[in-house]
């Protein structure tokens, strides 16, 4: 077993949304390099509450890397410095005994901070709302094999579903820029045979309430990318502008 | 209206006008590299260019490409740092695979307009301008105004002096940077791209930038060295022999 390591830890402390956020740093001895992210942020809570001291807002639910509600931004990456992961299946053993990590919030207009880490991220559900679903009759469960559909096809719809909705690609774009998200929802829709009755207005609909809600342009940087936990590719981002261009010249 | 309403309507304002200024560019960077081959017949091509009626519409569009390209460029950057937010993060990292150009591309844009004032100044002004307001009836220096069709002379006369010669690689260069990213980017944005030909586009794009700004650079390196028919100590050209 390895040994384990002493920490110190720059955190954004912010009271409420209104209040004026700064860092705070925190030491934390003993930890284990077997021990998750998360579980360290536990361990220096249950030291602060210990103390009297507020303990440290942060997001999380499933810790196993599917529910897309953790997100922090560590040592200036989106769910920390190694790829294709979420912050709750990023582990201490990925850092040096003595090490200062830096731990802020998402940073977009966006997405406002609500308390120390936490954002609020109902942006996504609103956009998700305006088209983000297809229609379909009530009834008996359809056979799964009734409608075909081809191999590739179904591998990239797949692929864009994987998208957890986590808000690393907001984080990580220097535009605040929310195209990979909904990128990725509209392609998963686009590719299958079930989302092709609202194709147009799907691609229609949500563009506009992303644009609506404050986030920015994207100028094609790919930091999105580089960033999300799921490996998302920007060329799903070609796919939308494709099906947004297609349905407002179709008008 | 979506095109100015839409984000991705203003971004393919951007990318349309961005493709009218690369074909603009890769025609301009192809017909530099004719005088230093051959300085007469670079003189044809400018006098073919001048205050003629095509030429006039061709640098009207032209000019209206630029001034939406530029305003847009200034509206999305507006937009967009006014999406991130005020609060800016304590440690910014590059990630992999972002290229430095991508994340400043106002910046180089900045530089390039600044030089591009230059440019116009040395060379529109004392040849399609000077030939227009002649026209126009305007009183213009009669040596000037002869010399106007005369695109080798000003070559000569400007890349001749190291200064501009090393001024003019170093807004290339900034060029160079600018094109490596929006090559690719102005295409995946009319949603001409995939899984497959984005990392294609992407070689697509440094080889096509690659090649404008080496046939542009070629000017005044040949300035630089003193060599070719237009730049070499014992060069002929004379702008007032008709051949």
């Amino acid at each position: 077993m390895e040994k384990n390591i002493n920490i110190t830890l720059k955190v954004w402390r912010q009271a409420g949304p209104k209040a004026k956020g700064k860092f705070v740093k925190y030491r934390l001895e003993n930890v284990s390099p077997d021990s998750s992210f998360l579980e360290m942020l536990d361990m220096l809570n249950e030291k602060l509450i210990s103390e009297r001291k507020e303990p440290i807002a942060f997001d999380h639910d499933c810790r196993e890397g599917i529910c897309g509600m953790c997100g922090l931004y560590i040592n200036g990456h989106p769910h920390g410095a190694m790829g294709g992961t979420t912050t709750c299946q990023l582990h201490m053993r990925k850092f040096k005994d003595g090490e200062t990590i830096t731990i802020e919030p998402w940073r977009s207009t966006g997405f406002p901070v609500i308390k120390d880490l936490i954002v609020n991220r109902n942006a996504f559900d609103t956009i998700m709302q305006a088209g983000g679903f297809i229609s379909v009759n009530t009834g008996g469960v359809p056979d799964g094999n009734a409608i075909p559909i081809q191999h590739d096809k179904a591998e990239e719809a797949m692929d864009a579903a994987s998208c957890i909705g986590c808000g690393a690609c907001v984080a990580a774009c220097k535009n605040g820029s929310a195209m990979l998200f909904v990128a990725a929802k509209v392609s998963q829709f686009a590719l299958l045979p079930q989302g092709q009755v609202e194709r147009a207005t799907r691609a229609k609909a949500m563009v506009a309430k992303m644009d609506e809600l404050g986030f920015g342009n994207c100028t094609n940087t790919g930091a999105c990318e580089a960033e999300c936990p799921k490996n998302v590719s920007i060329a799903h981002i070609a796919r939308l502008n494709r099906e947004y261009l297609s349905a407002k010249v179709k008008d | 209206m979506w095109l100015i309403d839409s984000s991705i309507g203003r971004k393919l304002i951007m990318s349309i006008t961005g493709v009218l200024l690369v074909l603009f560019l890769l025609f301009h960077s192809i017909m530099n590299f004719v005088s230093i081959l051959s300085p007469y017949a670079y003189d044809v091509i400018c006098a073919f260019l001048g205050a003629n009626w095509y030429a006039i519409i061709g640098t009207m569009g032209l000019a209206a490409g630029f001034i939406i390209h530029i305003l847009y460029a200034l509206i999305l950057s507006y937009q967009n740092l006014r999406a991130r937010g005020n609060n800016r993060y304590a440690v910014k990292v590059r990630q992999k695979g972002v290229s430095w150009a991508s994340l400043n591309m106002l910046v180089l844009g900045i530089i390039i307009l600044g030089f591009m004032g230059l440019h116009l100044f040395q060379f529109w002004s004392k040849m399609q301008l000077i030939e227009l307001m002649h026209n126009m009836g305007a009183a213009t220096d009669a040596q000037l105004t002869a010399l106007a069709a005369k695109g080798s002379h000003w070559v000569q006369y400007y890349f001749g002096q190291p200064i501009y010669s090393v001024l003019y690689i170093v807004w290339l260069s900034a060029l160079w940077f600018h094109l490596t990213h929006g090559v690719w980017s102005m295409l995946h944005t009319l949603g001409i791209n995939n899984q497959t030909w984005l990392p294609r586009l992407k070689t697509f794009s440094y080889i096509l930038a690659t090649i404008i700004i080496l046939l542009f650079m070629a000017v005044p390196i040949c300035g630089l060295l003193k060599a070719g028919p237009l730049f070499s100590p014992e060069s002929m050209y004379n702008p007032f022999l008709n051949i």
